[in-house]
């Protein structure tokens, strides 16, 4: 038993992780996307990416899951996300991009205005470049400050995957609860929460790396 | 003929005007004081002067070269502003130096990049960033900072960040050198060794801009004194006139105030 388990929470697992790594690839630069939004000097534009960061960040996102998956196919009167496990896990990754684009837009924006502006002027005066000026200079410190507040968000993404369970992706947490509706089961619920830990655990130690390899300088 | 020629430089931000028809000139090898109360303008006439910010009126020229001309100002693109800024260096009050670079790091960055540009830096690469660096060490060394060049800012104190600071800007040898209040945010045992590099630079025959609170200081090494108050120059000239002879009613007032604080 303790082997049938295993393969099906790795396979659960396998699934958590694709959410997981795809959520970071689109949801990374689209939130640097929104961060330079919110901050234009355009205003309909600023005031229309923060209105939507206000709406995501503002509502569940077990509610904008749900939407998202059955919506179009009540709209449209046709599913665009096919019904299988594939379609399944695509509408959690959109979902998931959206929702975490808007939390990392506002951590990068904290991360770009939290240098000071004397850091850039000190640059210009030296005759550099806006392009210098930025990677040079300002980028590696934004990185440094939003070390902290990223890894929170990240190692939240990687709980919130569960919550795929209500439009039933196969992931995780699906996996361990699955055996305990079959066979009445309770323990492979506490070893799922050992993957959870392992998976967590992984992500620490290498955000603790990144911090201590910006520790260098203040 | 003078190196530095300011003409009717006006600057308002917003509805307020921050400076009214200021107007002066310097010569080479000399130092300038700029004094007055906090909110006189002379920052923001520093910072016209390195374009960190634009004039709305007025004429800025280095060496009889037209650098700004606030009339046909629109024209001007930031890639030429920013080789007209180099002309001048400029030392903040609170150093800006930037933490992720040594000391050494921070005096070289900017000469590093602009070689970049040159047209021979792929061939001569190694030949050129090794005279940099020499050249950076050697400033350090003038700022009496030798054993410190490998030292990220945020080991260094105040003073030694500062004289780094300085260093950096002369890297570039900037034709005019400015300092916005360049010990203000200093303890007062740090001040000393700031003010000295500033003192051996003025032996030198370094053209200096240096706005300050140090009265004792200006009239020290200063050549030339102007008193600013309200946005205009009210009062300029030799420093022993201008601070303890003053004409003007405004810059008797402040210099009291200094005198009894």
């Amino acid at each position: 038993m303790f082997w049938t388990v295993t393969q099906s929470l790795l396979s659960g697992l396998w699934t958590t992780f694709v959410i997981f790594i795809l959520t970071l690839i689109f949801a990374l630069p689209l939130g640097l996307v929104l961060a330079f939004g919110s901050m234009s000097k355009f205003k309909p534009l600023r005031y229309l990416v923060q209105l939507l960061v206000w709406v995501i960040r503002g509502t569940p996102l077990m509610l904008q899951l749900i939407i998202i998956f059955y919506g179009p196919g009540l709209w449209l009167s046709h599913n665009i996300w096919s019904g299988n496990e594939a379609g399944r896990i695509t509408a959690t990754v959109v979902a998931f991009t959206i929702n975490y684009a808007c939390y990392f837009s506002v951590i990068f924006r904290g991360g770009i205005e939290g240098v000071p502006a004397g850091q850039s002027e000190a640059g210009q005066v030296l005759g550099m470049t806006k392009r210098q000026i930025f990677f040079k200079i300002t980028l590696l410190q934004m990185i440094k400050r939003i070390v902290p507040p990223m890894s929170n968000e990240i190692i939240t993404l990687v709980k919130d995957t569960s919550l795929a369970r209500i439009i039933a992706a196969y992931e995780l947490t699906f996996a361990g609860f699955s055996f305990m509706k079959s066979a009445g089961l309770t323990w492979p619920l506490f070893y799922t929460g050992v993957f959870y830990l392992a998976f967590v655990g992984i992500l620490t130690i290498l955000f603790n790396f990144i911090e201590r390899k910006l520790d260098y300088f203040k | 003929m003078s190196i530095l020629e300011v003409s009717h430089i006006e600057k308002h931000f917003g509805g307020t005007s921050v400076l009214k028809d200021v107007s002066f000139s310097m010569e080479e090898g000399s130092t300038l004081a700029i004094i007055g109360s906090s909110g006189s303008g002379k920052t923001t006439l520093l910072r016209c002067l390195n374009f960190l910010e634009k004039p709305n009126q007025g004429t800025i020229a280095v060496k009889g070269e037209m650098l700004y001309d606030a009339a046909n100002a629109k024209s001007e693109r930031e890639s030429e502003l920013r080789r007209k800024r180099l002309h001048f260096g400029m030392v903040f009050q609170s150093f800006n130096l930037f933490p992720q670079y040594t000391a050494l790091e921070n005096v070289m960055l900017a000469e590093r990049l602009l070689a970049e540009e040159q047209p021979d830096f792929k061939q001569n690469k190694k030949e050129i960033y090794a005279a940099i660096e020499e050249h950076g060490k050697q400033l350090l060394d003038r700022m009496g900072l030798s054993e410190r060049m490998d030292h990220y800012p945020h080991q260094l104190s105040g003073g030694q960040q500062q004289r780094v600071a300085i260093a950096r800007a002369l890297a570039l040898k900037p034709d005019i050198l400015c300092f916005d209040e360049p010990t203000s945010a200093l303890d007062p045992e740090l001040t000393g060794e700031v003010l000295k590099v500033i003192k051996n630079l003025a032996k030198q025959k370094t053209t200096m801009i240096i706005v300050t609170h140090e009265m004792a200081f200006a009239r020290d090494v200063a050549d030339h004194v102007i008193f600013m108050d309200g946005g205009v120059i009210v009062e300029q000239g030799d420093p022993h006139q201008v601070i303890d002879h003053p004409r003007e009613e405004r810059t008797k007032q402040f210099l009291s105030r200094y005198a009894q604080g």
